[in-house]
């Protein structure tokens, strides 16, 4: 037991707890799950504090046996990467459970029983270092938000859960293959064993079992970033869902797709990686500009967010796909500030949502008269969107475009027309959202925020601006992360070693002495 | 030296107008936006006192912002005689237009408003001349572009306005596209960004690379300067309340472009093929620009015009290898185009709004100080001499003469035309009869007064400043060609201009009309702006929002993709009792997907255990 079991099961003990309360208060329901969730996220808090910037490698390992046979851990374990994946989740948590107050009236009990819930298997997702583990909570994951946007959603919220089931377990069901295929050739589940295996030439993969592999893996991630042509279950599932159940998708299950693939992918299967690389690189392209022309023309505002997290999550790709340190760093800082900005955009079309019951851009007009703090908030959440420089999205672009132009610089310079695209859909709907003149509709629906509101709102925009002005906060540790996964591309290259006769004894002494 | 607080003082100005200001009275509003620009200006004369002949730049270092491997970008303000140059320009017109503001905006709703962003600006427009690297420039860049948006945009709630902001940003982020390129080259190459460390190996790149960082910088530096064929914003930015029009749109943030390819000069001098694109480019727009304002009617357009063609001499000198030259008129343009829209702000303020010049004419009387102090700035832009203009244009047509004898020749036709709109804006507004409804009024001391700094300025600001003596330590030594006979030609071309306009707006005042209904063609085409902005309508947003619409959205999208997956759904009906058992909550039937998926995977062990 640690810290890093604490964070992990304090959701789980509030989901239980969650259950046990009765239906009839349901006020006690949100001041449980706001008490539990800033309690979690203080304890992340307290995680941060002690995790070692100056090491690449997992800290606050727990590897406790879990099944015989298969030999199966409970082994979690935390890194650069997955330190600050995980604190998001924790962080935006507790926002959920406050934009949720008013607008969640039915099963009260049981939306913030799930949404703990959520945040256990999203938590998970990102610690896990056993592949069964991390298996487990995918889905563990994958259950509650089917049900929050299946039971809370709008008008069309069962075909949009079952489309967003559909999807992603058509790509879980392909890895839980690769993990268990893994398995019998590795013997282990462990995902660090794995990797020495590998680095070390004990275990290679034929060229094409490799690519089979990295496939299956990829495609399951794929589907969750979601990479085009995959991503049409995301508008849906967006639209459908109630404003806490787009945040955690868009910020933080989203970033389970990204996260896989830096984590497994690459080390695990470097040749086919950097062989499937010009492909992928082409497809987050296409992503990156298709997302944003189609996100330009989206009458609803969760679909024209939901396009816009297509072309955003392209960026991730690009980045990771370049092979660079620049591109990895950019790639990871910009999961986390999508993570923000774009939660933010939900949360404030949310509140939009809860004044005017509309979703459609063309009831709005004028909301800056009639709420300036909102539009405020708005406003600055459009220019993080968008890349303003000082505002968190620009560092994680720069470095993700950076480490394109290195890689190959017409990658960039198609990449950067995203750039000119994001100002012309998010301009162009915070144009007829929020300025004009204020129609009588909106004049008595639209309430500046309350203190609630702020509280939820405050948060998010004030790590915009940290991590625009100071990216030294955070960057560190994931560029030692990221140079860690950038090495083991290059050193663990099975093919290499297979055909150049590599000496294993050497590699073997340097995962030893690892 | 504490650089950093020349733009801290702004910044603070802003936080408290934009936090507090719809609590505190406009009095204290104006206290504070005006008092932190000041303050701003005062600390950088001291800094600059302080730091006296700085014949090499001065560098401070504040924390690291970005970094990643070996591409590490630091926080960095550094001072030379260039930043001091525009340190002194930014601060000092800033000054003077705040002040001016408090009087034009006295009425107007959203006063706080108005000073947060105009602090804002400054802010990130010091920013901008006192970044020591390319990326903490663009910071400025991006920053001084949101608050243009921001201004034009101000009347946020009539269309016209808000279009005119989105115009504004969307087009400049077209250029930013090409300064974000040339920042990642620039990367690839040099590893850094720091000016000293580029500059420094500047001359050892190879002259294509240099060639293509030069090119895409200037493409960022058309996009905020207004060039061809990016000017198209500027025009419309006009939308936005007249303090800005001179400050942001005349005055400082449109001449980013200039000071970032002048600043850029060690990479434009072992580009000579990026200098000349930036030079026919600018003396292409000037005389394009020039032509249009022409024919224009609203007086405010007039000079918007007219800053886009100044702006195309600017690019002309530094494209010519004249980078002090451009410089120079750069400040005095900043001197007498501040004037001229801080003046017909005033003239607009007498006549209660209007813009219009057919329902002005004959208020020099009615508004004498603003009539006097405009005139001023006219004789400077005609570049009478020795009036501030007939200094720094001389300096650039010179220049060009040695570059390439016809833009010297089109530069001073241009110069003529520049003499003959601005001559038949001011014989339009102040002489003849007047034609309109209003009672014009004369503005408060408040506005006067920095309209009268600013005329000063316009007339002796020439011969004050020598900019070209005093960046001869920055730039490159030029040959200094003294030609009496160009000069006379340049200048008589402003003259005949100024003439001309006397004799048909004056003297004749039908000569116009029928001059102009005797080129009909070519008078309709002009007062059209050449239809620019409705070709690139045509050419480029229609077919990019239709396109988008119809082919990716409906086509694409609801179509080829969810089609292909409806194959997967149709599926989904037929498990759909498997789903609504998951839906009821049952945990068994979610345990058969993953049955079901065990399935396959002994499946996919038999495919690849056979195929190893």
């Amino acid at each position: 037991m640690n810290l890093l079991t604490a964070v992990l099961f304090l959701p789980l003990a509030g989901f239980l707890v969650a259950l046990a309360i009765p239906r009839s208060s349901p006020q006690a329901s949100r001041i449980w799950a706001l008490a539990l969730s800033l309690a979690v996220f203080v304890s992340a808090l307290g995680l941060l504090a002690w995790f070692d910037r100056g090491l690449a490698t997992e800290q606050f390992t727990v590897d406790v046996q879990w099944i015989n046979s298969p030999d199966i851990h409970f082994h979690v374990a935390a890194d650069g990467v997955s330190l600050w994946l995980a604190l998001l989740s924790t962080f935006l948590t507790p926002i959920c459970v406050l934009i949720s107050w008013r607008s969640i009236q039915s099963r009260v009990k049981e939306f913030y029983a799930f949404l703990l819930l959520l945040e256990f298997g999203l938590i998970g997702v990102f610690l896990a270092q056993d592949l069964f583990l991390f298996y487990v909570f995918w889905e563990v994951s994958l259950v509650p938000m089917y049900f929050l946007i299946g039971v809370w959603g709008h008008e069309r919220r069962i075909y949009a859960a079952v489309k967003f089931f559909l999807f992603t377990m058509a790509g879980s069901v392909l890895m839980l293959a690769a993990i268990i295929y893994l398995y019998t050739r590795a013997q282990t589940f462990n995902y660090t064993t794995i990797l020495d295996l590998l680095s070390s030439g004990r275990l290679t993969f034929a060229p094409g079992e490799q690519m089979l592999l990295f496939l299956a893996f990829f495609v399951a991630f794929a589907i969750k970033v979601p990479l085009f042509p995959l991503h049409t279950w995301l508008p849906d599932a967006h639209v459908e869902a109630p404003s806490a159940g787009s945040v955690m998708l868009a910020s933080v299950m989203l970033k389970m797709g990204t996260f896989g693939i830096l984590h497994y992918c690459l080390p695990m299967f470097p040749s086919a990686a950097r062989s499937c690389a010009p492909w992928i690189v082409i497809l987050a392209i296409i992503g990156i500009i298709y997302g944003a022309l189609v996100a330009m023309v989206q009458p609803n505002m969760k679909k024209l967010v939901a396009y816009s997290s297509v072309s955003h999550l392209g960026f991730v790709i690009l980045g990771i796909f370049s092979f660079t340190q620049q591109g990895l760093d950019g790639a990871v800082y910009q999961m986390l500030n999508h993570g923000i900005s774009t939660g933010a955009l939900f949360v404030l079309v949310g509140l939009l949502y809860e004044r005017r019951h509309s979703l459609e851009i063309a009831d709005y007009g004028g909301v800056a008269t009639a709420a300036p703090w909102l539009s405020t908030a708005f406003l600055v959440t459009t220019l993080a969107s968008i890349g303003l420089p000082l505002l968190n999205n620009f560092v994680g672009e720069f470095l993700v475009l950076q480490g394109a132009a290195l890689a190959n610089f017409k990658w960039a310079v198609y990449a950067a027309l995203g750039v000119i695209l994001s100002a012309c859909y998010m301009l162009w709907l915070y144009q007829r959202v929020f300025f004009g003149e204020l129609g009588p509709e909106v004049r008595a629906h639209a309430p500046d925020l309350n203190l609630r509101e702020w509280a939820a709102v405050i948060p998010l925009v004030a790590m915009m601006v940290w991590m625009g002005v100071y990216s030294q906060s955070f960057l560190p540790p994931v560029g030692k992360t990221t140079a860690l996964v950038l090495e083991q591309t290059r050193i663990n290259v099975p093919f290499q070693v297979r055909n150049g006769q590599a000496s294993p004894k050497v590699s073997l002494e340097a995962s030893n002495a690892r | 030296m504490q650089l950093w607080l020349i733009p801290i003082f702004p910044l603070a100005g802003f936080l408290i107008n934009g936090l507090f200001g719809r609590r505190l009275s406009k009095s204290v509003v104006s206290a504070v936006a005006v008092g932190s620009v000041a303050l701003s200006f005062a600390w950088a004369l001291k800094i600059l006192i302080g730091l006296g002949d700085l014949n090499h730049a001065y560098t401070e270092h504040y924390f690291t912002w970005i970094q990643s491997g070996s591409l590490t970008i630091n926080c960095d303000f550094a001072v030379d005689r260039l930043t001091a140059v525009m340190l002194m320009v930014v601060t000092g017109i800033g000054s003077l237009i705040h002040i001016y503001s408090i009087g034009y905006m006295a009425h107007e709703g959203g006063y706080y408003r108005f000073f947060s962003y105009l602090n804002l600006f400054m802010f990130f427009m010091l920013t901008l001349v006192l970044a020591a690297n390319y990326l903490v420039l663009f910071v400025g860049w991006e920053g001084v572009g949101l608050c243009s948006y921001l201004l034009i945009g101000f009347y946020f709630d009539k269309k016209f306005a808000t279009d005119a902001g989105n115009k504004a940003f969307i087009v400049n982020r077209i250029g930013d596209f090409g300064f974000s390129l040339a920042i990642f080259y620039i990367v690839k190459h040099f590893g850094s960004l720091d000016f000293g460390t580029v500059f420094g190996q500047a001359a050892g790149k190879p002259e294509s690379a240099l060639t293509i960082i030069g090119l895409l910088l200037m493409v960022g530096a058309c996009g905020k300067s207004a060039q061809l064929p990016l000017y198209v914003w500027l025009p419309d930015a006009m939308a936005g309340p007249t303090p800005v029009s001179a400050l942001i749109h005349a005055a400082t943030m449109v001449t980013a472009g200039v000071y970032m390819t002048a600043r850029s000069w060690p990479i434009y001098t072992h580009a000579p093929g990026a200098m000349e694109v930036i030079a026919v480019i600018g003396i292409a727009t000037a005389f394009f620009a020039a032509t249009i304002g022409l024919a224009q009617n609203d007086i405010k357009k007039v000079f918007a015009y007219s800053t886009v063609s100044q702006l195309g001499y600017m690019f002309v000198g530094v494209g010519c290898g004249a980078f002090s030259a451009g410089i120079y008129h750069l400040m005095t343009h900043a001197f007498f185009k501040a004037l001229l829209f801080l003046g017909s702000g005033s003239v607009i303020h007498a006549l209660s709004g209007e813009q219009d010049m057919r329902n002005m004419g004959g208020l020099r009387k009615k508004i004498r100080w603003t009539f006097l102090t405009m005139m001023c700035a006219a004789v400077a832009i005609a570049g009478v001499p020795p009036f501030a203009g007939f200094f720094s244009k001389d300096a650039i047509l010179l220049a060009a003469y040695q570059h390439a004898p016809w833009m010297y020749w089109l530069g001073t036709i241009t110069a003529g035309i520049t003499a003959f709109y601005v001559f038949r804006a001011m014989f339009l507004t102040f002489f003849g009869k007047y034609r309109g409804q209003a009672h014009p009024h004369e503005s408060p001391a408040v506005m006067i007064a920095p309209l009268a700094v600013l005329a000063v300025l316009s007339l002796a600001g020439g011969f004050l400043f020598k900019i070209p003596t005093y960046l001869g330590t920055v730039f490159p030594a030029m040959e200094e060609a003294e030609d009496p006979i160009l000069m006379a030609i340049s200048t008589f071309a402003g003259l005949f201009g100024i003439f001309l306009a006397w004799l048909m707006y004056v003297a004749k005042p039908g000569m116009a009309d029928a001059f102009a209904g005797s080129v009909k063609g070519l008078y309709t085409l002009v007062y059209n702006k050449y239809f620019v902005d409705e070709i690139y309508d045509a050419a480029v947003i229609t077919p990019l929002v239709e396109g988008s619409r119809a082919v990716l959205w409906k086509g694409v999208d609801a179509g080829a993709i969810d089609g292909a997956v409806n194959g997967i759904g149709a599926r989904a009906q037929d498990v759909g009792g498997v789903l609504r058992l998951l839906q009821s909550g049952n945990i068994r039937s979610y345990a058969t997907w993953v049955l079901f998926g065990s399935v396959l995977v002994i499946v996919a062990m038999g495919i690849a255990g056979g195929m190893r």
